[in-house]
């Protein structure tokens, strides 16, 4: 079976700097895989060039089989691929319950409701602060909202940027409980950028190592956990 | 809001204020010594004449001790923090429509207070029949509040900065000018097409711009805005140039025409002739012409479009990354914009009769710009208070010519000190959920707009 996300030899720059220098990835159907990585690797990049934004300069990306390297990011959204950035980008000014229905621009108004019901289920605490202005909420409320943002537009793929960044040990856990929620019940596929990549490989069935725009390991969560480089340059001083 | 929050600092002794005061005065008195107090000119015969004015040194040296002193003992040595000056209670009091809201159970102050506004708008005419500088005084300031509530949506609530926004005024009414005039058209269908042209420039100015914002898109829209005028003022053969185009058909009552004759509007419908008739119309004309700007914004702010653009504004990357299609938001906002801009135009030139290049200057842009950010950027109630005392407030220091400027850049700066995100700083949700805890399909569904 081909996988639902495949990326080959991708490469991306930003004027002369090459951020990606020939990137393969994949993402199988059902399947959470984590990409970690020192700053500054280009893990960020390679989320935003998914999305079509920087484009590729070279390679490929297909999801489901159909090649998206070259559409624009409205037309990527609609493939029911969601994205949720590094740093959040919450609506501020906007309340919990309108950046919601931001994120079901492009999704069946049908769905709505149940769109929203499986999120407050997922996030009870979006629901008892739904009318809060974004700006106002806590980090870990905020990067719960992020999620729930993203989730509207029912997504096959879920691309996560960073979700653990800036919380409390005790919230993050409860993120990567939640991407691993809709990973088993919903099938959701998701890839995760993450720092914190001791929690990131345990939830992950896959991982990839990143480093200066190329990937130099690949395996199971598991395996990488293991591996003495992994150990040394990302998990060193414990979790 | 954070502001009455926090304790004001200590203020600064008596003492420590002297002291300031003085070490100021003697750099004063170091700079004012030679700039002010010698004064040199060429004597008749060419050589260097001089005389002292140590007197006009003494005076400055002294404004700024007593300035200083002033300055410390009230604010500190820290920054000008005007608010510490209003009382604690007044700022709550005056903290928006949040608060607003929490005092007035129901209906909010704001809404009252527009519908009072809109009362008052359509009584005016008859309670200023005889009044016609009133009546003009009015038409002027609801053409600013159409125009401040045009230019809202392009600024307020897609958040791009556009100092050109007069250009599309020019388009307006240079297109029914040209159209009237040459072709015959009656206002009603020179109207719509004099907006339709105008949203076509906000078009042609919303392509170039689609990558850029803040700074570089203010220079840019500022640019166009010159290249409009400027192209209206060479342009002689079809524009006029400086000379403009005069006798531009005046606005009949629906094909009747506002004069003396039988067949005029006062006869048609019995009336005694007079010259206030017209005058009347044009108020409610341009009253309906705002009234439809600001429902247009309201209806849009509910829809997918008016969300995307306020998402726009907050967050270019977060809406692309919602399959947002951010190039269609921004060019709508832009035409919609500029479409009332062109309407407003219209208006603008079926009043007047005469139109040049000099009614469509930069300071024109500025002062709608200057509209809107005292308003609060996206909020219509704010606009219309906004364009209300701004365009009044020109009227009213009209005695003092040359102060008038100064006047209404210092009240800028005071209103901008007192509320720094505008007059109505917050923005109202366009959806509200009444219960929060019972979140059903049902509720939910309600808000789906
Ligand atoms: N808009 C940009 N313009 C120019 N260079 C950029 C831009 N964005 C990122 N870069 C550069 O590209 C490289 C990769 O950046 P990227 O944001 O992808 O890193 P990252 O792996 O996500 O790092 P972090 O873990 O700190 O988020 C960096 O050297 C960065 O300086
Ligand atoms: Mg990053």
């Amino acid at each position: 079976m081909t996988a639902l996300l495949e990326i080959r030899k991708l490469e991306a720059a930003y004027g002369r700097v090459v951020a990606l220098k020939g990137i393969d990835l994949d993402v199988k159907a059902g399947e959470i895989v984590t990409l970690i990585g020192a700053n500054g690797a280009g893990k960020s990049t390679l989320m935003m060039t998914i999305f079509g934004y920087p484009r590729a300069r070279a390679g490929t990306i297909r999801f489901d089989g159909r090649d998206i390297t070259a559409m624009p990011a409205h037309e990527i959204a609609k493939l029911h691929i969601a994205q949720s950035p590094e740093g959040r980008r919450i609506f501020s000014r906007m309340t919990v319950f309108e950046n919601l229905q931001m994120g079901a621009s492009i999704s069946d108004p049908q769905h709505f409701d149940d769109n929203i019901a499986r999120i407050f289920a997922l996030f009870p605490r979006l629901k008892e602060r739904i009318n809060q202005r974004g700006g106002t909420l806590s980090g870990g409320e905020q990067q719960m909202l992020a999620i729930g943002r993203a989730l509207m537009s029912r997504p096959r793929l879920l691309l996560l940027d960073e979700p653990s960044l800036g919380l409390a040990p005790l919230l993050a856990k409860q993120i990567f409980k939640a991407i691993r929620t809709l990973n088993e019940q919903d099938g959701l596929a998701v890839f995760l950028v993450e720092q914190n990549a001791f929690h990131a490989l345990k939830l992950a069935h896959r991982g990839y190592v990143m480093v200066n725009g190329a990937i130099t390991l690949s395996g199971s969560g598991e395996d990488l956990l293991k591996r003495p480089e992994v150990r040394a340059a990302y998990l060193e001083g414990g979790h | 809001m954070t502001d009455a929050a926090t304790p004001s600092p200590p203020r600064f002794a008596f003492g420590a204020a002297l002291k300031s005061a003085a070490l100021s005065a003697v750099v004063a008195l170091g700079l004012f010594g030679l700039m002010v107090g010698i004064r040199t000119e060429t004597g008749p015969t060419g050589s260097l004449i001089y005389w002292t004015r140590f007197g006009d040194v003494a005076l400055l040296v002294a404004a700024v001790f007593l300035g200083r002193f002033l300055r410390v003992l009230a604010f500190g040595d820290g920054p000008i923090r005007l608010q510490r000056l209003v009382p604690a209670r007044w700022q709550e009091a005056s903290a928006g429509g949040e608060r607003f809201a929490r005092l007035m159970p129901g209906r909010n102050l704001g809404g009252i207070f527009s519908i009072a506004l809109l009362g008052f708008a359509l009584v005016a005419p008859i309670l200023f029949f005889n009044n016609r500088y009133a009546l003009d005084l009015g038409i002027l300031v609801l053409t600013y509040v159409m125009l401040g509530w045009g230019l809202n949506i392009v600024v307020g609530l897609a958040g791009l900065l556009d100092l050109g926004y007069v250009a599309f005024y020019a388009v307006g009414a240079y297109s029914y000018a040209l159209l009237a005039q040459n072709f015959d058209l009656s206002f009603w269908v020179c109207l719509p097409l004099a907006g339709i042209l105008a949203a076509f420039w906000g078009l042609i100015l919303g392509f170039p711009v689609l990558r850029l914002r803040g700074d570089y898109l203010a220079i840019v829209t500022l640019a166009f805005g010159e290249i409009i005028r400027i192209v209206l003022l060479n342009w002689q053969n079809v524009t006029g140039g400086p000379n403009g185009i005069s006798s531009i058909p005046r606005p009949s009552f629906f094909g009747i025409p506002f004069n003396n004759d039988d067949d005029g509007f006062a006869a048609v419908f019995g009336l005694d002739y007079s010259a206030t008739h017209r005058i009347v119309f044009l108020f409610y004309l341009i009253l309906m012409l705002a009234l439809l700007t600001n429902w247009v914004t309201l209806r849009l702010r509910r829809l997918p479009i008016g969300r995307a653009w306020e998402a726009l504004r907050e967050d270019e990357i977060a809406c692309r990354s919602l399959g947002i299609n951010t190039t269609n938001t921004k060019l709508t906002a832009f035409a919609i914009g500029a479409m009332f801009g062109g309407f407003a135009g219209a208006f603008f030139a079926t009043r007047q009769g005469f139109i040049s290049p000099e009614s469509f200057s930069f300071v024109e842009s500025a002062l709608i710009l200057a509209i809107v950010v005292l308003g609060g950027m996206g909020s219509q109630l704010g606009v219309a208070i906004a364009a209300i005392v701004t365009i009044g407030g020109f009227e009213l220091f009209r005695e003092f010519a040359a102060y008038r400027m100064l006047v209404f850049g210092g009240a800028m700066v005071l209103i901008m000190v007192w509320r720094p995100r505008g007059l109505i700083g917050t923005r109202t949700p366009s959806v509200f959920l009444k219960q929060r805890k019972a979140i059903a399909g049902a509720l939910v569904g309600e808000g789906r707009g």
